[in-house]
């Protein structure tokens, strides 16, 4: 399975094995890791589950979709490199990508 | 439940079940007063998801009862507009003679603007700073109740908790907090004999004070430097500065509503789940920890919004059901949040559920609440507190509950703390 880190905004990494198929959201979910909420299951329709993607990352992990942008556009603290992560499915492609969190979700 | 609340909910049982299924209609105030909604939601879960009631007192329209067909309208607001001069978000629609235009019942892009403005203040950052102070007013409150005897948990507890902290959003003078619990219920009553207001003409004379008083405070802090309360933000904000005075009422009224009803009965909400289901609140009590998944599950249980409506704008298929532009869309939230396809033992209140996250009581989509993490900290503090004092409170009676079919929520509930 490919392996997911996510790191906290306190700097906190949780290293989790990731379904194929499924999305990193369900990753950090089904992980217990905190603050990844995903409040709607994964409709894009809440953005409780919002990382930064790192730039390298971008080519694999896709780019936002219009509802995405949207959802993102009343989160907090977004960057140019934020995501929903319910958004980005899991494939053996992304083994070993790294995500950081917002200081909370919103 | 004592014995005329289940007379009620049995004779509702019977009359649900047996009554044809085109005649169910389920906006009607004296059923969610009665608590006796339950039922008719059960039916049409089961028999006809996506329902059409050709004839109301709020005309027709339709009933959305499952999860996953309210998910699909509250996420499609390109086909269903919340738009206030389309009838805004709630059954009954906005009146033409006094419209009041907010940013829940506008869409794209004027919505998105205005919803930015104000977001920042209920962001996770600005919660962190505002965490001190509803402690040490949730604290105040909790210490400075009866013990060993009868109040009213709704007025002693959960207005004066939500008021203050509106009153702290707002910066709004203190000793005048309890204007804005009245202006709440002013703005979300039906005008009646007997009710909070007697006539539509004395419920607009108290909004117009409302505005009044509000443009005082605008007045000064426009001409003050920009500060974090709401007020401030939105006499600065690029978006809402230059709103008509109808419009700075309607959004005051949504911030005023939004951040006061619905905590308000959660917070009675949650007390009297407890009572309902006593084994929840010992399993709670022998692991704190466990407040994470009650939080929102108390808010799915409550279900502080009945509703919320749409007014759909093209044509759309909804559950197999052809809805048409113009048709009246109304998402049951208190149904879908029972809906046991999505939700296990929905009739429960499961302090340690599976993903108790995922419920409908804050909407989704681009309307989702905005202030949703802040109600969740308080509810949160409020039960911390509790915990930590481990006080035995003991529901004394049925509660008493708000006659609406869009706010769910009490006027009374007697309890008693143990000594």
């Amino acid at each position: 399975m490919p392996k997911i880190t996510f790191i906290e905004h306190n700097g906190t990494a949780h290293v989790v094995d990731a379904e194929i198929g499924a999305s990193v959201m369900r990753a950090a979910v089904d992980n217990n890791v905190p603050g990844i909420d995903g409040d709607c299951g994964g409709e894009c329709a809440c953005a409780t589950c919002h990382v930064y993607v790192e730039p390298e990352w971008e080519a694999v992990t896709g780019s936002r979709t219009e509802s995405e942008e949207t959802m993102l556009s009343f989160a907090a603290a977004t960057k140019d490199n934020s995501r929903l992560s319910c958004q980005i499915t899991v494939s053996d492609a992304l083994d070993g990508l790294v995500v950081h969190m917002p200081d909370g979700q919103h | 439940m004592n014995h005329v609340s289940m007379d009620v909910l049995n004779a509702a049982r019977e009359r649900a079940w047996s009554m044809p299924l085109a005649q169910i209609a389920p906006a009607d105030p004296q059923l969610f007063k009665d608590n006796a909604q339950w039922p008719f939601f059960e039916r049409l879960r089961k028999e006809d998801p996506v329902h059409y009631t050709a004839d109301s007192e709020f005309g027709p329209y339709w009933s959305i009862t499952k999860y996953k067909d309210i998910m699909a309208v509250d996420t499609n607001h390109k086909a269903f507009s919340s738009l206030s001069t389309l009838g805004g978000i709630s059954i009954r629609d906005q009146r033409a003679d006094f419209p009041l235009p907010m940013f829940i019942a506008m869409d794209p892009p004027t919505h998105d603007e205005q919803r930015k403005v104000v977001s920042p203040i209920v962001a996770p950052g600005n919660l962190a700073v505002l965490e001190h102070t509803i402690r040490e007013r949730a604290v105040a409150i909790l210490d400075g109740l009866p013990r060993g005897e009868a109040f009213d948990w709704v007025d002693r507890v959960s207005i004066e908790l939500t008021t203050q902290m509106l009153a702290t959003l707002f910066d709004f003078p203190f000793e005048d907090r309890r204007k804005l619990t009245r202006w709440s219920d002013v703005a979300t009553t039906v005008a009646g004999p007997g009710g909070v207001v007697e006539t539509e003409e004395q419920r607009q004379t108290e909004l117009r004070e409302c505005a009044g008083y509000f443009m005082k405070l605008w007045n000064e802090r426009v001409n003050a430097p920009p500060r974090g309360d709401l007020v401030s933000m939105l006499a600065h904000g690029e978006s809402t500065r230059n709103m008509t005075p109808q419009e700075f009422l309607g959004n005051l009224i949504l911030l005023i509503v939004g951040g006061n009803d619905t905590t308000r009965n959660s917070l009675t909400g949650g007390l009297y789940a407890f009572s309902q289901f006593p084994e929840q609140y010992q399993k709670l009590r022998a692991n704190h920890a466990l407040l994470d998944s009650t939080i929102p599950e108390i808010i799915r249980w409550q279900t502080p919004l009945a509703h919320m409506r749409r007014t759909a704008i093209v044509d759309q298929d909804v559950g197999g059901k052809h809805i048409k532009a113009g048709d009246k869309v109304i998402m049951w939230y208190v149904s879908g949040n029972r809906d046991d396809e999505v939700i296990a033992n929905p009739n429960e209140l499961v302090v340690d559920r599976a993903r108790p996250r995922q419920h409908l009581s804050f909407g989704f989509g681009i309307h989702r609440c905005v202030g949703n993490r802040l109600a969740e900290m308080q509810l949160r503090i409020v039960w911390e507190e509790i915990l930590k004092r481990d006080l035995d409170i003991e529901v004394l009676d049925e509660p008493e509950r708000v006659l609406s079919t869009f706010i769910k929520g009490y006027t009374n509930l007697p309890v008693r703390i143990r000594n």
